[in-house]
C-alpha cells in the first residue's frame, strides 16, 4: 500500500508525526466501503497497540508504524474479507475491487451496451406490435420481449458462463412456447392468469442472471431483492420525469395544433417504457451512491402508516357482517396487501445492520406482520366459506394459493422476528426472508404451465 | 516453521472461540494469545481477525460491546455466548477425530517403515 512517508521531523515532534501517519492510514482504510467507521476504530486501536509493543522492543515510531501496517495485511484482501462478511455494505459499492477506476473505457463501453440493449428492447416491442395486431397476444408476450434484454445486460456485465446461459434460455423458451401454443379460450381467466404470472417467472430468471447463476446464495438473493426495490424507485422516477417532458411537449404542440397522441402511442411509449427499464437497471448498478438505498428509507416511513391502515381494515372487516357475499376481489386485494407488508419487511431487513441490537422499530415491524396476519385470517375465512359454497375457479385457486404462500412466509417471519427481539441473531430472519423467494417463482410457473390444462384453458 | 495457510484458516474459529472461553477479550489481545499459545509459529494477518470476529458475532457465537482501554481509546470487547460454547464443543470433537486419525496413521507408518507395497506385485 502507499504508506505516507513525510520527511523526518525534529525529534520532539516524532509522536505528532506518528499521529499524522495513523490519521492518513485511517483515511486510506475508510475509503474501503466494506469497512465501516466502527471497524476502522477497532482496527486503529489494534494498530496503536501493535505500534506500542513494537516500540517497546526498540523500534522507532516510523519503523514501528511500518511493521504494524504490514502486519495488518494487504488492505485489498482484508476489505474483501469484510465485504464477504458484510455484503449489505458492499451493496453501495457492488464490485469487490473496482476494475481500474481511472480507465474510463469500460464505463463508456457499458453505456454503449446499455443503450443498444434499451433500443433493442424497444425495437422488439415495436416490431411485435406491427406484426401482431391482437392486443391480448401482445400483452401476454410483452415481458418475453423486454426482459431478455435486461437479462442480457447482466449476462454481459457478470460474464455469465455458457452453462448458466443455457440453463436460463431453456425455461425462457419453454415459457414462450407455453404462452403461445396453449389453446386458450378467449377471454378466459387462465389466459389472464398466465399473462400475469409469466413476468414473475421471467423476473426470477433475470435474478439468476443478476447473481451470475449463484441463486442458492442467500446474499445473492438478498442483493437481487435490493436491486428490485431500487429498480422500482428508479423506474418510477424516470416515468415521472418522462411524463413531465411529454406533458410540456404536448402542451406546446397543442398550441400550434399538432397532436402528439398518435406519436405517443405508436413510437414514444413502445420505445421509452422498455428502454427506461434497461436504463434504470444500469442506473441502479452504476449510481447507487446517489440515492443511497431509497427503498429502506421508504419502509421506515410507510411501516407505521401501514399498521394504521391494517387496524382500520381489521375493524371494518370484523364489523362488516356477512363477508360471504364479497367477491374474490377481496382475496386479490388481500394478496396485494400481504405483498406490501412483505416488501416493507424485506426492505427494512435488507438495510439493517445485522449486528445492531433490536430497536423499537423492529417491534413495530412485528406489530405490522401480526396485524396483517389478523386481517388476512378474517378475509381468508370468508373466502374459504365462499369457495365451499360456490365451488372453485382458476382465479380463486390462484389467489388462494398465493395467499397461503404469503401466509406461510409471514408467519415464519413473525416467529423469527419475535426471536430476534429476544436478542437472537438476525441471520435466521434474513435467511428465511430470502430463501422463501424462489417459492413464488415456482408457484407462478405452476399457474402458467399447469393451470390452463387443469382448468380446460377457460 | 511456517504453518500452511489453509491449516491456519481452518483452526482460526476454534482457536478464537477457545481463547474467548477463557474470558472476555479484544482483537489485539486475542492475537497476542495466539502468538503465546503457538510460540509465535502461527502468524495471522492481523486485519483478517476482524471479519472473522464479526462473522462469529453474526452467527451468535460471540457478543461484542464497546468499552474503553486504559489509555482512554474506544475498544471493542468480545465474549463467548452459550451458542458459541456449543459450537466450540462441536469443533473440539471434530478436531479430536482428525488428530486421532493423524496420530494413528503416523504411529503405524513409523512401526512399519517403508515397505514398498506396490513393488510386491511387480516382483
Amino acid at each position: 500500500m502507499a504508506t505516507p512517508a513525510p520527511a523526518p521531523g525534529p525529534h520532539a515532534e516524532k509522536h505528532a508525526e506518528l499521529e499524522a501517519q495513523i490519521d492518513q492510514w485511517r483515511g486510506y482504510v475508510r475509503r474501503r466501503e466494506a469497512i465501516s467507521a466502527a471497524d476502522v476504530d477497532e482496527m486503529e486501536d489494534h494498530l496503536r497497540e501493535r505500534v506500542e509493543d513494537l516500540r517497546a522492543t526498540g523500534l522507532d515510531d516510523e519503523e514501528a508504524f511500518l511493521v504494524a501496517v504490514k502486519r495488518m495485511g494487504d488492505l485489498d484482501a482484508v476489505s474483501r474479507e469484510f465485504a464477504r462478511e458484510h455484503s449489505d455494505r458492499l451493496w453501495k459499492q457492488l464490485v469487490l475491487v473496482r476494475e481500474a477506476p481511472e480507465d474510463g473505457s469500460r464505463s463508456w463501453r457499458e453505456l454503449a451496451v446499455v443503450l443498444a440493449l434499451a433500443v433493442g428492447a424497444g425495437v422488439a416491442v415495436k416490431v411485435a406490435a406491427e406484426l401482431v395486431p391482437d392486443e391480448e397476444v401482445l400483452l401476454r408476450n410483452v415481458a418475453l420481449l423486454v426482459l431478455p434484454f435486461l437479462a442480457g445486460y447482466f449476462a454481459w456485465k457478470r460474464r455469465l458462463t455458457w452453462p448458466v446461459g443455457v440453463a436460463l434460455l431453456l425455461p425462457f423458451v419453454a415459457l414462450a412456447v407455453v404462452l403461445n401454443a396453449y389453446p386458450f379460450a378467449p377471454p378466459g381467466s387462465t389466459e389472464l392468469l398466465a399473462a400475469v404470472h409469466a413476468p414473475v417467472v421471467l423476473w426470477a430468471l433475470v435474478g439468476v442472471a443478476y447473481v451470475a447463476g449463484r441463486w442458492r446464495s442467500d446474499a445473492g438473493r438478498m442483493d437481487f431483492a435490493r436491486f428490485t426495490g431500487e429498480l422500482a424507485v428508479y423506474v418510477t422516477l424516470l416515468a415521472l420525469g418522462g411524463g413531465v417532458l411529454l406533458g410540456l411537449t404536448a402542451g406546446v404542440f397543442s398550441l400550434v395544433d399538432v397532436d402528439l397522441e398518435p406519436w405517443l402511442e405508436d413510437w414514444i411509449l413502445p420505445f421509452c417504457v422498455p428502454g427506461a427499464l434497461v436504463v434504470a437497471a444500469w442506473l441502479v448498478e452504476a449510481k447507487q451512491n446517489v440515492v443511497e438505498n431509497i427503498a429502506p428509507v421508504l419502509t421506515k416511513v410507510f411501516t407505521p402508516l401501514t399498521v394504521v391502515m391494517l387496524v382500520a381494515l381489521f375493524a371494518v372487516l370484523v364489523t362488516a357482517g356477512d363477508l360471504a357475499a364479497v367477491d374474490r376481489e377481496l382475496l386479490i386485494l388481500m394478496d396485494a396487501i400481504l405483498v406490501l407488508v412483505l416488501c416493507l419487511l424485506l426492505y427494512s431487513v435488507s438495510a439493517r445492520d445485522p449486528l445492531a441490537p433490536p430497536t423499537p422499530f423492529d417491534g413495530l415491524q412485528l406489530v405490522l406482520v401480526v396485524a396483517a396476519l389478523a386481517v388476512d385470517a378474517v378475509a381468508l375465512t370468508a373466502m374459504v366459506t365462499r369457495i365451499a359454497e360456490f365451488g372453485v375457479s382458476p382465479n380463486k385457486v390462484a389467489a388462494l394459493g398465493l395467499n397461503l404462500l404469503l401466509l406461510v412466509h409471514l408467519v415464519g417471519s413473525a416467529v423469527l422476528a419475535a426471536r430476534f427481539l429476544r436478542h437472537r441473531p438476525l441471520d435466521a430472519l434474513v435467511r428465511w426472508q430470502t430463501r422463501f423467494l424462489p417459492v413464488y417463482a415456482v408457484w407462478a410457473a405452476v399457474v402458467v404451465v399447469v393451470f390452463p390444462p387443469l382448468f380446460g384453458f377457460v | 516453521m511456517r504453518i500452511d495457510k489453509d491449516l491456519v484458516a481452518a483452526s482460526a474459529t476454534p482457536l478464537v472461540l477457545g481463547i474467548l472461553s477463557e474470558g472476555e477479550s479484544y482483537g489485539y489481545a486475542i492475537l497476542k494469545r495466539v502468538d503465546e499459545l503457538s510460540d509465535g509459529r502461527m502468524q495471522w494477518t492481523d486485519g483478517m481477525l476482524y471479519p472473522l470476529l464479526h462473522r462469529l458475532e453474526r452467527l451468535g457465537h460471540v457478543q461484542s460491546s464497546w468499552g474503553v482501554s486504559d489509555v482512554g481509546r474506544r475498544r471493542k470487547h468480545y465474549a463467548i455466548t452459550a451458542a458459541g460454547r456449543e459450537a466450540l464443543a462441536e469443533r473440539q470433537a471434530q478436531w479430536h477425530v482428525v488428530a486421532d486419525a493423524l496420530a494413528q496413521v503416523w504411529r503405524e507408518a513409523q512401526q512399519r517403515p517403508a515397505t514398498p507395497r506396490l513393488a510386491e506385485g511387480w516382483a
